[in-house]
């Protein structure tokens, strides 16, 4: 169709293992070469704004301390990482232009020569080195500093090469470098004030209210990027960022209600694209207490999900499909031949008379803090009085959720962002001693598999573990994925270069370096 | 000006001035006993500005060392006079989640609050006088029915569903005016003014009718006293009973009822700022509030109590001059 497919699908034929992907990259393709009519060379030009869901003083130019949407967006336009995540999640180069390693310990990156930063300085491997140790400071307040516990020791090899010693073997590296969190930056300039090396320049920011980016002609990939200016705000009501959008006061606004896709389809200046992604709302149940702590309960609870019902009534059928396990079916290690659990109310009723709850009142915690999970705990709450289970729905407000109510009851929703690994999903959501093992499950094969898979080079037995891994979270964790939420953003039809992402919004918030404006 | 009114006009002046200064000393009681309670509420509420800032993601470690990093380990009335320490000597303190002064944060945001509530005190105020008065000396007739119709329906009505409908007609429908404020430094006043223009009507839908329902009431109430219906004996005409003897008794409630209401386009105008993504400062302090930023929210209240408590005072005095009895009172 136009050139930000060309380019994607280079990446795509240019990685070996993405020939083994299906999904998203396999709906790419063929779309992609069917181009007829091909349009004009994507052209220079064009200042759009772009409406996002989240603004607030907590605003940051810091890579390390990226919170909110707003705030990946903002970093992705300014900086460069070490590698890009392609459509099929997979790495690509970016300021690492090879890398090389014997042990999936003991890493080699060469980087790219001649990149510079937005003030004309050179990137050194002492800039690689400064931005992915600072995130093992507590001073910088690293949301990955967890993840950078893995780097023994990061150090310049050369004039271009960095040597990254992990603490133990990861096949994911290059992806968890592709996180904007470990956004290359200066060394030694102290504050971070948004000078990178990636396509644009930083015009203006001023946090909860506006940021203004302008092109960096001396962007280190050829001819990109495309948009002249782009001025990024934050519109947090759904019904007045559509607006904005369908007045023709901003070009994209993301984050569209699957209520008002309508109002987006119906107009003719504008498009909506959706996004299969991986972020999930869930129900977890604790297994270290009453009444999770028998395993039929959560099995049970299993049973009693209308997923269809869940896709079609609260996501307009923008979802997909889920089996209790955080892998949705277009990821490259999805296993497609485990039974998909259903709704049947036999089943339910059998298992929660095994777990030995009775008539006891079963308070599920939901609240606006977990997308859509108040209405899917009002429709679990029916089905189980089908089947006389006394479940309650309590409501609670969004503010502070995460801090006290996430995690702390027998039964609660969670919601989670699509993470760029299956290990980094497992690791964190599911291992035994994981700090946000939701469900409090531990399971030891679950876990000799995790750091099995971690330090496997071959795709097709990695691709067998993770793969027992999702069998083993289906049937024993008490935690319920019933869909995977897709992720609806709208344009002005004018914007061109469009592919599907599933790590995000605004093609995984990378639109900045593909697309261009035809108007 | 005779000789003998003289010593008494000193000393209305000087009991006025008392006033003044008794009144500025209770403000700041205000002030204190306002920031001593947002305090105390924001330390009730669930979590602090380190473990907002860190997410839900973030390790106990981590946000003990961030909580101590903003001095969020030290005691809570170490902290409480800490501030107020610091605000005393004229700072503000640091936003802990901007990593900004607090005073440079707020200057970004307090002119756009200021322009907003202005404008809409300047339409809002001769609009709702005109209807209060028009309705009041037309009691029982026609307009009056008409006005009362028509403004408390506007009080009925919330501002969102004005603002969110006006946007449909004026922005998507039209095309007319933008459907976002933005107030770019860059803007010319035409521009301004039209991104100023549907969020200035939203605010001034609730508050002309508001303003005009009082002024309404406290002219009629002064319609019923006798010396109206003395003048009206004497022959005046009902301009000159309205405007040089009904308003300035009736200045008083008046003044109050609006500025009650005209303090609202300050503080009350989050839905407005919301529905058109204004810049102002009452989306600031909900911003503050969530994220626990405890020096952004503290200078935030003391800004809208700090005006509050003016506007009340202000009100107090135009009604002290413009009622000579009140002033020996």
């Amino acid at each position: 169709m136009d050139e930000g497919f060309a380019l994607s699908r280079r990446q795509l034929l240019d990685t070996a293992r993405t020939l083994a992907v299906g999904g998203a990259a396999g709906l790419l393709i063929p779309e992609a070469l069917a181009a007829a009519p091909r349009p004009a060379r994507p052209r220079v030009g064009g200042r759009i704004r772009v409406a996002y869901m989240s603004i607030s003083t907590a605003d940051t130019l810091d890579p390390a301390r990226a919170g909110m949407s707003t705030d990946y967006a903002r970093h992705f336009l300014l900086y460069s990482r070490l590698f890009d995540l392609s459509p099929a999640m997979q790495p690509v180069p970016a300021l690492a232009e090879s890398f090389a390693t014997e042990d999936l310990k003991r890493w080699r990156l060469t980087l790219r020569k001649s990149v510079v930063f937005h003030d004309g300085k050179s990137v050194t491997p002492a800039d690689v080195v400064y931005s992915l140790l600072r995130h093992k400071e507590p001073a910088t307040g690293s949301k990955l500093a967890a993840v950078a516990e893995q780097f023994a020791s990061v150090r310049a090899d050369g004039p271009n090469a960095v040597v990254i010693d992990l603490v133990g073997p990861n096949a994911d590296l290059p992806i968890i470098l592709a996180q904007t969190h470990f956004s290359i930056l200066p060394a030694g300039r102290g504050r971070v004030t948004g000078v990178g090396c990636g396509p644009f320049k930083l015009k203006t920011f001023s946090p909860g209210v506006r940021t203004v980016v302008t092109r960096n002609p001396n962007f280190w990939r050829p001819g990109r990027p495309y948009l002249e200016e782009i001025e990024m705000i934050g519109v947090p009501d759904e019904v007045s960022r559509i607006n904005a959008l369908l007045s023709g006061d901003v070009q994209m606004a993301m984050g569209v209600n699957p209520r008002s896709a309508r109002r987006v389809l119906e107009s003719p200046g504008h498009v909506m694209h959706a996004a299969p992604s991986g972020m999930y709302t869930n129900l977890a149940m604790r297994q270290d207490r009453f009444p999770a702590a028998n395993p039929h309960f959560g099995l049970g609870i299993k049973y009693l999900m209308d997923r269809p019902l869940i896709k079609r009534a609260l996501f307009r059928n923008y979802a997909t499909i889920g089996n209790d396990h955080p892998i949705p079916p277009f990821h490259p290690f999805y296993r497609a031949d485990l039974p998909q659990t259903g709704l049947d109310l036999d089943r339910a009723k059998w298992h929660l008379q095994k777990s030995g709850v009775g008539i006891t009142r079963v308070p599920m915690f939901a609240s606006a803090a977990a997308e859509a999970s108040v209405d899917m705990a009002s429709i679990l709450q029916e089905y189980a009085a089908k089947v006389g289970l006394n479940l309650a729905v309590n409501r609670v407000p969004a503010d502070g959720y995460w801090s006290t109510h996430w995690m702390r009851h027998p039964l609660f929703f969670g919601n989670n962002n699509p993470r760029p690994t299956a290990d980094l999903l497992f690791s964190l959501f599911y291992k035994s001693d994981a700090a946000w093992n939701e469900s409090g499950w531990k399971n030891a094969r679950f876990d000799s598999l995790l750091v099995e898979a971690r330090g496997e080079r071959d795709f097709a037995r990695r691709k067998q573990l993770y793969g027992e891994m999702q069998g083993l979270a289906r049937a024993y964790c008490s935690v319920s994925i019933p869909v995977f939420i897709s992720l609806l953003d709208g344009w002005d039809r004018r914007l061109k270069g469009w592919f599907s992402h599933p790590l995000g919004n605004f093609m995984g918030h990378t639109f900045g370096e593909h697309m261009w404006w035809e108007g | 000006m005779t000789p003998s009114a003289d010593p008494g006009r000193r000393a209305s002046h000087a009991r006025l001035l008392r006033m003044i200064v008794a009144r500025i000393g209770v403000a700041v009681m205000t002030l204190f006993l306002v920031s001593l309670i947002i305090f105390v509420i924001t330390n009730l509420l669930p979590g602090d500005a380190a473990q907002e800032l860190l997410g839900q993601t973030a390790t106990p470690a981590q946000i003990a060392a961030l909580r101590h990093e903003m001095g969020l380990d030290r005691p809570a009335p170490v902290r409480f006079g800490l501030w107020l320490a610091g605000l005393a000597g004229g700072d503000a303190g640091m936003s802990m989640v901007t990593n900004m002064p607090v005073s440079a944060v707020i200057a970004e945001r307090l002119p756009n609050s200021l322009l907003l509530a202005a404008i809409a005190a300047l339409v809002s105020v001769p609009f709702a006088l005109s209807a209060g008065i028009l309705s009041a000396v037309n009691r029982g007739g026609r307009i009056d029915s008409a006005l009362n119709l028509a403004t408390l329906s506007m009080v009925a009505v919330p501002e969102f569903l004005v603002a969110t409908i006006a946007v449909l007609i004026f922005s998507v429908e039209l095309r007319w005016l933008p459907s976002i404020s933005m107030l770019p430094p860059d803007a010319t006043l035409l521009d301004r003014l039209q991104s100023l223009a549907m969020p200035v009507a939203s605010l001034s839908f609730v508050v002309v009718a508001q303003m005009a329902r009082m002024t309404r009431a406290a002219i009629i109430d002064q319609l019923d006293r006798p010396y109206v219906e003395m003048a009206r004996l004497k022959g005046l005409s009902a301009r000159r009973i309205v405007i040089g003897h009904v308003l300035p008794n009736a200045l008083g409630p008046i003044v109050n009822a609006m500025a009650l209401s005209l303090s609202y386009l300050l503080g009350g105008a989050i839905i407005v700022e919301t529905i058109f993504n204004y810049p102002g400062l009452a989306s600031l302090m909900v911003n503050a509030v969530t994220s626990r930023d405890m020096p952004l929210l503290q200078a935030c209240a003391m800004i809208f109590c700090g005006i509050y408590l003016m506007m009340m005072l202000a009100a107090d005095l135009i009604a002290i001059i413009a009622n000579p009895r009140l002033r020996t009172a």
